[in-house]
């Protein structure tokens, strides 16, 4: 049984999706309930990853290998180490509070909706699995095909546009990236195993070609200016949920790229080009931070605010390489990637939870936009703490998740160079600017819209969707140290590796 | 004089044309009641010669009647993967045919005449049985297309293909002739061995540029595509499907057999002229990468549009050829079985839709199916999705290996186009799914599913087998790589 836990993890959800389909067609409550089950049980399931970890060591374990296509040496092989444990138990627990939040919202064919998000949970955790790069870019494509379908069948008016863009966008990057795998192939003699390609003796030149390819296809993911466009749109137009397991998993299978390919495959190349990954992440943390700030959607706020947070996660990876190779300062390469790993699950909490604020005042008032509320707190008082309180985690308030990620980021930054750390620290100006002044136009004031003195305060379903992500966003704010302790080893592995040059 | 043995290896094919005699004796006698026993009869036919071409498999490459005719594990594959397609197809079109008044018999035993012609060409090991193969299989496809006597696009239509398809075989003659005089034989294999190393070179060169011609033609690869958006249009439907699916199979083999055996490939270091087809090969591919997806955008008709997509994957399917080895070739094949098997249930699910009275061609037609037939819309998404070369469906693996074939051959620059078409490509695949799944059925149609049950059922195998043959392609590959490995 342990043997076999990632397949489990992987297949469990996607099975459970046919059972939802053949059953829920007609009979909404059965669909709702069987999907709760299995995401329940995906993410009991997840949970057992913890004492089948040996967080101490960091390396990858749990593996499970099969050959899937022996003529080709293509294995069906997975492992996690404590970075996809971290964001595996994220997606599972995620997922659980998409499906209660989806429960009575989703009233056009809710079977159909619960089985997309079951899929789409398998494959993101066949993501985060995957040693073998071919099992790896399956599931990386995969998932795009239930996302697609969520935001254009369930979006908002818009939908057919921002599903279109993102399919293609994200299509876009990742076909040259299969090429650069090919082409490692190639190179490898004969193998799609991710520690064989690390392995592989390559050129600058071909490094940084295969650089550019991986940095298409998950610069797109993350996303990273100025490839950031299709964001906007799709978490303006996807349901709730959609936008809740965009901005807290996939996302962050963007960054999670880079660990496991350009580091590790084209580390002299990530180094030649640091430089370039690190300016752009400081233009998504200030610039696009400033764009936050105008935006009259709360949904296109979030979003925006989402690609500046997703910039301290690029910028923690790659100042690593100044740190080691530059400043020779190992110790501050580690914390910045440590920071770059906690913003990542950090923001897995936060976002998903402020999209699932929006989401319960949307499904009250059918609008986004930041003037048609004011005053919520008047007639919501149980929803105003919550979203005070993501709202501030949003903007890093120290004692929230928010703050850990940034501060180790910034820290690092620090030692490579003060001018990085200046810049990136914007954020904690920039941050609360547009969080707070959003709070104060939506919960403060008073109510100017008839239809916002008759809202209703949330429900106990909604109680207990915002009540785990705020428990998660506290939890990880203030005691740290298990989620820290579940990757350092992991991370450390990873530094190590960032000095070890390949020409 | 044919020996026993030379029989035996061309069972098959033997027993083939004497059972579409006999379907052809019988349709005559039976009162139009019984017409439905032609129909199982014909399925039953082509199981059968499926199953003689399995069973009398020989294990090293056989040849009879002199080197003329060639059974391999080449022929093996190509055959089998044709007769169960062409099987299918029989399911698919009855109910379409019996609403429309098509004649049955015809439609069956010329499709078996096709087949044998089809059968010929990829067994070829001479010039003549190519062109005999080939003409057998074209000229029973040209009756084919003009079955629906009395519509004028089906008569269109079949002139065309006629026109197009005549000229296209003198080219193929003549290069045939040219390389008939520099090398003096017709044997494919006696001019592999007279081309390493003979001063005709010029004259063997002109003959490859008429050769590949013909064979750009029967694949359909662009610039020699024209004929293949308005033929696949204006044939009855239950026609377009066997065109556009097992005839893709036999182009392939036409292809190998003409290039690799006859003119020459990269294995064993004697070249011939494979550097010269291989560089011609991949002219042909990004043209046909770029005017299939590009043209493919601005189509409204779903067979117009699906005859747009076969120039582009025909383009990805010549990607493996120009790899000119057993690598390449094996993954050409695939692409092709792959292909053959996604446009079955693309056609077969136009076939499905399709009613007395209505053919379910527009691609607004399927405008909510998702509404109406929740199954067949899904079962239309994963051949769609197949289609673009989408994981985990079947079409992504058979673009992979010709990606890969191509990176294999040192030209990186010919898989990027390929990578740079396949996101045009999606494009459109996925706004067949978005009509289906994200519009409102339209007003005062009703496209439902009314094919009878063998129908509805057969596609739906056929569409999840793309899911499923997405996890198990390695037996397959093994296959098509064993057929190439001798």
């Amino acid at each position: 049984m342990s043997n076999h836990l990632l397949s489990l993890l992987i297949w469990l959800p996607v099975v459970g999706a046919i059972p939802v389909l053949l059953a829920g067609a007609g009979r909404p409550g059965l669909a709702r309930w069987i999907s709760l089950l299995v995401a329940v049980a995906t993410f009991a399931a997840s949970l057992a990853l913890l004492p089948a970890y040996d967080a101490a060591s960091g390396t990858l374990q749990l593996n499970e290998s099969m050959s899937w296509i022996p003529s080709l040496g293509i294995n069906y092989s997975l492992a996690v180490d404590g970075i996809s444990v971290a964001l595996i138990i994220l997606t599972t627990f995620v997922q659980i509070l998409v499906i209660v939040g989806a429960w009575e919202v989703i009233q056009n064919k809710p079977h159909q909706y619960m089985a997309a998000m079951l899929i789409l949970e398998g494959m993101m955790i066949g993501v985060f699995c995957a040693t073998d790069a071919l099992l790896f870019y399956v599931f990386f494509e995969a998932m795009l095909i239930p996302m697609f379908i969520l935001i254009g069948i369930w979006g908002g008016p818009r939908r057919v546009y921002a599903t279109l863009k993102f399919f293609i966008y994200t299509f876009f990057g990742s076909i040259f990236m299969l090429i650069g795998l090919i082409y490692l192939y190639h190179k490898t003699g004969g193998s799609f195993a991710m520690s064989d390609m690390a392995n592989v003796h390559l050129t600058l030149t071909e490094q940084s070609w295969l650089f550019f390819a991986f940095l298409l296809g998950f610069a797109i993911k993350v996303p990273m200016v100025p490839v950031h466009t299709w964001l906007p749109d799709a978490h303006v137009e996807a349901p709730t949920g959609g936008s809740v397991v965009l901005a807290a998993v996939m996302l962050k299978i963007g960054g999670y790229g880079f660990l496991r390919f350009s580091l590790p495959i084209t580390p002299d190349a990530s180094h030649e080009f640091a430089w370039l990954v690190i300016v752009l992440s400081l233009i998504a943390v200030c610039y696009i931070g400033y764009i936050a700030l105008v935006q009259q959607d709360m949904k296109k706020l979030v979003a925006y605010s989402s690609i500046a947070h997703m910039g301290f996660v690029t910028l923690g990876i790659f100042i690593g390489f100044l740190l080691v190779r530059e400043t020779n300062d190992p110790d501050a390469a580690r914390l910045g990637m440590q920071g770059a790993m906690v913003q990542m699950i950090s923001h897995g909490f936060i976002s998903g939870a402020m999209f699932s604020c929006i989401g319960v005042l949307y499904d009250r008032l059918h609008s986004r936009q930041i003037k048609d509320y004011g005053g919520v707190i008047n007639v919501m008082p149980i929803f105003a703490p919550f979203y005070v309180l993501f709202a501030m985690a949003n903007s890093g308030l120290p004692g929230t998740s928010g703050f850990v990620g940034e501060f180790m980021v910034i820290l690092a930054a620090f030692s490579a160079n003060p001018w990085i750390a200046l810049f990136a620290a914007f954020t904690l100006i920039i941050g609360a600017a547009y969080t707070l002044w959003m709070v104060k136009r939506v919960l403060w004031g008073d109510i100017t819209n008839k239809h916002v003195a008759e809202l209703k305060d949330v429900n106990g379903r909604e109680i207990f969707m915002l009540g785990a992500f705020a428990a998660g966003v506290l939890v990880f704010g203030i005691w740290p140290e298990p989620l820290v302790h579940l990757m350092d080893a992991s991370v450390a592995r990873i530094v190590e590796q960032l000095a070890i040059t390949k020409v | 004089m044919p020996s026993i043995n030379d029989i035996l290896i061309l069972l098959p094919e033997v027993y083939l044309v004497v059972a579409a005699c006999v379907l052809l004796l019988l349709d005559a006698y039976l009162k139009p009641g019984q017409k439905g026993t032609v129909h199982w009869l014909s399925i039953l036919v082509l199981l059968v010669g499926a199953y003689l071409v399995v069973s009398g498999a020989p294990t090293t490459p056989a040849t009879a009647f002199g080197g003329m005719f060639i059974r391999d594990g080449v022929s093996e594959v190509l055959k089998l993967f044709s007769l169960l397609i062409i099987a299918v197809i029989f399911v698919y079109a009855r109910p379409y045919l019996k609403e429309r008044a098509i004649p049955f018999g015809e439609f069956y035993t010329l499709t078996i005449f096709a087949t044998v012609g089809l059968m010929f060409l990829v067994s070829a090991g001479n010039l003549v049985t190519v062109y005999l193969g080939l003409e057998l299989l074209t000229l029973s496809s040209y009756a084919l297309v003009a079955l629906n006597r009395d519509s004028q696009l089906s008569s269109e239509a079949a002139i065309k293909y006629f026109v197009l398809g005549a000229l296209a075989s003198g080219m193929l003659l003549y290069g045939m002739s040219m390389v008939y005089g520099a090398t003096h034989s017709l044997d494919l294999h006696t001019i592999h061995a007279a081309i390493v190393g003979t001063e005709w070179k010029t004259l063997l060169l002109f003959g490859l540029v008429f050769m590949i011609v013909g064979i750009g033609f029967k694949l359909g690869a662009a610039p020699f595509h024209m004929w293949i958006p308005d033929v696949y249009q204006g044939s009855p439907t239950a026609v377009t499907v066997f065109i556009g699916s097992a005839q893709k199979l036999a182009a392939f083999g036409m292809a190998y057999r003409l290039l690799s055996t006859g003119m020459g490939d990269i294995a064993g270091g004697a070249t011939g002229l494979a550097p010269q087809w291989q560089l011609m090969l991949a002219v042909l591919a990004v043209l046909s990468l770029a005017i299939g997806n590009l043209v493919a955008i601005v189509q409204t008709n779903l067979k117009r549009l699906l005859a747009y997509s076969t120039i582009s994957h025909m383009g990805y399917l010549l990607l493996g050829l120009v790899n000119a080895g057993p690598e390449g070739y094996s993954a050409s094949m695939f692409y092709a079985v792959s292909y053959a098997l996604t446009s079955a249930a693309a056609f077969g699910m136009i076939l499905i839709l399709s009613r007395s009275g209505f053919e379910c061609e527009e691609i607004d037609d399927l405008r909510g199916l998702n509404q109406r037939s929740p199954w067949f819309a899904f079962l239309m998404l994963l051949v769609m999705f197949s289609l673009a070369g989408v994981p985990p469906l079947f079409g992504f693996f058979g673009k992979l290996l010709v990606l890969k074939a191509a990176v294999d051959a040192g030209m990186i620059w010919l898989a990027i186009v390929g990578a740079v078409f396949a996101i045009v490509g999606l494009y459109y695949y996925l706004r067949v799914v978005k009509v289906m799944y994200f519009d409102a059925p339209a007003e005062g149609t009703d496209v439902r599913a009314t094919a009878d049950a063998p129908a509805r059922w057969v596609l739906s195998i056929n569409a999840l087998a793309l899911l499923v043959l997405g996890f198990t392609w390695a037996p397959l590959l093994a296959w098509c790589q064993r057929a190439f490995a001798g």
